[in-house]
């Protein structure tokens, strides 16, 4: 996906995200749609099958080098042309215990000749280099799926630690599956002997051997791997040496064996023309608040402190610090907003990244941004909670703490973005809000988009917006004398004047306690109080927000799906497929969550039913029920991982069909498992 | 291991442009009405610090006062110059955020003993061990007032309070001797009814490049009347107050009969200097390396005030983060452009 889609859904072009058509070559089987054989000139034993689409994830011990694989592989799949999405899915414990269930690490990617908008629900392919991998991923994958195995892992040891009593491999129950074993372990070792590597070491390659292989079954470029491990291991020439050699070793394997009857072939993708490159969310986010820093003309200050999933956008910022940014660690959560505030006060473009813990400990903080009226981007990367949850798991459950987590009447606006890419356009709208309305603001990323990828369309810096802003320098005293008020307001935005510190003559004070209108010194009027609670709420009420957009191809649907945040991508995929299977449904997704667009309870209106599937339970629901007063589906699903496509397009059909009973994922709070 | 950043040695007002219009102290005062309650050692600090700046000669636009939470805390809407009253606790946060960023600023932290060593004990340990550029003067009145007569970390063991009517049991901080435990480079104590020595004190605290952590004794009429009498009585001021003077031999006492030696491993004690000989006592030097001898001349004395060292404990030059930082981004900026379309771009494209 690319660029917002989510802002501007794109028309035409729209081929079905098609149920999941795994690349199996069981004899007598029907080929699956879209594919065509061929038997591949170079080697006469090999067919060549062409797909629209694959799934394919690498499951390890979190010591096996999962996350790299999968990157590296993304990477090939981007600088061949494909359009892509990944999953990364790893354990909170830096090493889990090895060999474990809890230890293991698995990267997903996605990569197709057209435009796919999530990561895929299920695998085609699943590359396992153990027991455990194999016992927690194979759920996942469709009977006819194919399984590469790591066969030298499978010890009795190793699997008696996961609870196999006999070997899957043996004991018939992968029969559904196709399924290649290969002795990654001791074929890395092989390859490696003579380079002078210990056997241990050499074994430790045993990925690369797996990105070989796949890389040669998915005919991927392989000169950007080859380039890239001779610069991550510039300083260790063995160790670059041994993992080149271990990956040719894996792509040799494919080549010359007979094992592989079948190697696959995904052409690139038709997007849009430009200049593309991978992203992540969080990196996204980071170029974001450089640009925002740029267009306004502002130097930027993040202060921050430590916290998964969102520490990223802190190591990211501060290679930056060419673009005027510094960044402070600082010594807690609230030290990070304290300074990011502080910064603000002075005239800087104060920002500070965490997630929903870090959140609950900045609230005062953000309090007193809304008191003081200064502009402020605050960041929630958000995961599974309550507490600490999980770290490194995916969910949409701190929208109400957003909108409502801090005492008495303090509104902020709210807005999330969409996708990895759009994590970038979503920071300097944030920041415009920010700097034109003088206000903290909210931005809502998760762990889905934060450390998933995709192809972005590299934008042109001379479309951005001039974000600059005016500071005061003139006494603003509405009764005419040589003095700053600070509370005097812009009659079109409601912002007050952002007079910073060395302005002559402009001298002030402000803080929490209560200020009295215009004037601004420290005020218990009653009326005064009321009278500044509602200009603070009228001040967010009133930001300049876009409309939303209603895709809907056909233009007669009556349901409309309606989504938030990261769930854009199964959400939009699920759309595809009740569109393919003849049905009408329409889709809207917000960006802004607090103000709402202007048009969005009309459109609400204008459906007979709408539908929200959240990652939490039901709170975007909750908030358009008792704005609109119109009823809502809420399907809710907290499982730590986002919604896979065939799971929400099964809630829609029957949605559409009327086959849904009615109270059935109305708030159910049921955990759903997919069915496909 | 310190990096030799190439930074000027410069103080700590290097950055802050001045004037010469000549100023007053009412040229500080703001139109607030002062609301402190009759009698508050507050009130003596507010004036002092209005008949101080003056001679700084800094314009006043440039001066930022930020407070925390607390009685203290309301000292910045007195004064007409910048300032924010913030949240409990995190003024030095805040100004870490704004003295970082504007080093033009000349940035003062107000706070008390609640305030800066319960909830916010952990920002002004980090502050000190950073050595951000700016100033926190502690209003250590060893009470809560504002929230009316608790215990605070300053307040004596067995202390009887609202919230402690059988005494409290909580061992009380000595705010000097955990200012040098978290690396402070200037740590000073001073009492409020002493606009002389206080005056001193912020002076010296004003020119340091650095953190300068300055302990004031403060009067809470209301809650904890005559915490610190002792001291402000004549003849038990004169036993009991120990002056510091850079270069000075350190001796006490109406007639000086008392002066301060070495004892044990590190520590300092107090002894008759006709005992010991004069040139046994000690000569104040605050610009010592080792901070273990402004420790010991901070423990002398304490909670009982027995004995109340007062001045400059220490004054020394480190690297202060927020010059650091901004070396960093000038580095930064100068080893390569802010080329945006290049950042965006990226090292690895592919056009379609
Ligand atoms: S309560 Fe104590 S410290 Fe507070 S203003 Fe009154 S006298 Fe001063």
């Amino acid at each position: 996906m690319h660029l917002a889609e989510c802002q501007q859904h794109r028309q035409g072009d729209r081929k079905a995200e098609t149920v999941t058509g795994a690349p199996v070559q069981k004899r007598g089987t029907a080929a699956p749609m879209s594919r065509e054989t061929t038997t591949s000139p170079a080697n006469a034993t090999t067919d060549v099958t062409k797909l629209d689409r694959v799934v394919i994830r690498f499951a390890g011990d979190s010591g096996d080098g999962m996350q790299l694989t999968g990157d590296r592989f993304t990477s090939e799949a981007a600088a061949f042309g494909n359009d892509l999405a990944t999953l990364p899915n790893f354990p909170a414990e830096i090493r889990a215990p090895q060999g474990t269930i809890p230890g293991v690490s698995s990267f997903q990617v996605h990569f197709a000749d057209y435009d796919i908008l999530t990561p895929g629900d299920r695998p085609d392919v699943l590359v396992v280099m153990n027991p455990a991998a194999l016992k927690s991923n194979l759920p996942d994958v469709p009977h006819g799926g194919i399984l590469i195995v790591n066969t030298d892992e499978f010890s009795k040891r190793n699997l008696t630690k996961v609870g196999y009593d006999a070997s899957p491999l043996q004991d018939g129950s992968l029969e559904p599956y196709q399924v290649y074993e290969v002795g990654m372990s001791s074929l890395t070792q092989g390859a490696l002997e003579g380079t002078g590597l210990g056997k241990k070491d050499a074994e430790r390659c045993k990925n690369m051997f797996a990105l070989g292989l796949l890389s040669w079954m998915y005919h991927r470029p392989t000169e950007g791997t080859e380039r890239f491990l001779a610069e991550k291991f510039a300083a260790k020439p063995a160790i670059a040496e041994a993992n080149l050699l271990a990956f040719r070793a894996g792509w040799n394997y494919g080549e010359t064996t007979e094992a592989f009857a079948n190697t696959y072939e995904v052409a690139p993708a038709k997007l849009p023309s430009g200049t593309y490159r991978q992203i992540t969310g969080n990196n996204a986010l980071a170029y974001g608040i450089v640009a925002a820093g740029q267009q306004a003309k502002l130097p930027v200050v993040l202060g921050s402190y430590p916290i998964t999933p969102a520490s990223d956008i802190l190591h990211e910022l501060s290679k930056h610090k060419n673009f005027g940014v510094t960044t402070i660690q600082a010594e807690d959560e609230i030290a990070g907003i304290g300074a990011a505030l502080g910064a603000a006060y002075g005239g800087a473009l104060g920002v500070t990244s965490t997630s929903g813990p870090g959140v609950a400990l900045k609230s005062e903080t953000i309090g007193l941004a809304v008191m003081t009226e200064l502009p402020l981007l605050v960041i929630d990367v958000q995961r599974g909670g309550p507490s600490t949850g999980l770290p490194t798991k995916t969910e949409q459950a701190d929208l109400l703490q957003a909108m409502f987590g801090r005492n008495g009447e303090s509104p902020v606006p709210v807005v999330a973005p969409c996708s990895p890419g759009d994590c970038f356009d979503i920071a300097l709208e944030a920041v415009r809000i920010a700097l034109t309305y003088r206000t903290p603001v909210m931005l809502l990323s998760d762990g889905a988009i934060a450390n998933g990828s995709e192809p972005w369309l590299v934008p042109d810096v001379t479309d951005l917006s001039n974000l600059s802003v005016e500071f005061a320098t003139e006494p603003n005293a509405m009764d005419g004398s040589d003095e700053h008020w600070p509370y005097v307001r812009n009659t079109d935005t409601l912002a007050r004047e952002w007079a910073v510190p060395g302005t002559p003559g402009l001298q002030h004070r402000i803080g929490g306690l209560e200020k009295a209108d215009n004037q601004g010194q420290i005020s218990y009027d009653p009326d005064n109080h009321d009278r500044m609670v509602r200009l603070r709420q009228a001040k967010i009420d009133g930001i300049d927000v876009p409309d939303v957009t209603v895709d809907d191809p056909e233009g007669n649907a009556r349901i409309l799906a309606l989504g938030w945040g990261s769930s854009f991508g199964p959400i939009g995929a699920a759309c595809r497929r009740v569109r393919k299977s003849g049905m009408e449904i329409a889709q809207a997704h917000l960006r802004h969550l607090n103000p709402l667009p202007a048009n969005l309870g009309r459109i609400l209106e204008s459906y007979d039913t709408v539908v929200l599937p959240e990652m939490n339970m039901g709170q975007l629901a909750m908030l358009l029920r008792s704005r609109y007063l119109v009823d809502i589906r809420s399907y809710t699903k907290v499982a730590g991982l986002p919604f896979r496509a065939a799971e929400l397009a099964e809630v829609f059909t029957d949605i559409i069909n009327d086959t849904r009973p009615e109270g059935s994922g109305e708030a159910d709070h049921v955990l759903t498992e997919a069915t496909e | 291991m310190s990096i030799d950043l190439g930074l000027p040695d410069l103080g700590g007002l290097a950055e802050v442009p001045t004037t010469d219009e000549p100023q007053k102290a009412k040229d500080y005062k703001s139109d607030q009405e002062v609301r402190w309650c009759p009698g508050c050692g507050d009130y003596i600090v507010l004036n002092t610090m209005q008949s101080f700046l003056p001679t700084l000669g800094l314009k006043p636009e440039n001066i930022v006062f930020v407070s925390g939470i607390g009685c203290s805390s309301r000292f910045p809407y007195y004064m007409d110059t910048y300032g924010m009253h913030s949240i409990h606790g995190r003024a030095p946060a805040i100004a870490t955020g704004l003295a970082t960023s504007r080093p033009d600023l000349s940035v003062w932290v107000i706070t008390g003993d609640g305030d800066a060593l319960s909830i916010g004990g952990n920002h002004l340990i980090h502050a000190l061990r950073r050595n951000v550029n700016f100033k926190i003067l502690l209003f250590n009145n060893r009470i809560y007032g504002l929230t009316k007569g608790q215990y605070s970390p300053t307040s004596e063991e067995g202390k009887r309070t609202k919230s402690t009517p059988m005494g409290s049991l909580d061992h009380p901080f000595n705010p000097l001797s955990l200012a040098l435990g978290a690396e402070a480079s200037f740590v000073a104590r001073a009492l409020d009814s002493d606009k002389k020595g206080l005056t001193e004190v912020l002076t010296a605290a004003a020119q340091h490049r650095g953190s300068a952590f300055v302990e004031i004794y403060q009067n809470c009429p209301i809650f904890n009347d005559g915490a610190f009498d002792v001291l402000k009585d004549k003849d038990e001021a004169a036993r009991r107050i120990i002056p510091l003077r850079p270069g000075e031999p350190i001796t006490f006492g109406p007639e000086s009969e008392y002066g301060v030696v070495r004892s044990g491993f590190a520590g300092l004690e107090t002894a008759k200097v006709f005992e010991i000989g004069l040139d046994n006592v000690v000569v104040h030097d605050s610009t010592v390396a080792d901070p273990a001898y402004a420790f010991a001349l901070s423990r002398i004395g304490g909670q009982d005030l027995e004995h109340t060292p007062t001045g400059i404990f220490r004054q020394v030059a480190r690297t202060t983060y927020d010059d650091a930082a901004r070396a960093q981004v000038a580095q930064a900026s100068e080893a390569k452009p802010a080329d945006l379309q290049a950042l965006l771009r990226g090292n690895d494209t592919w056009t379609v």
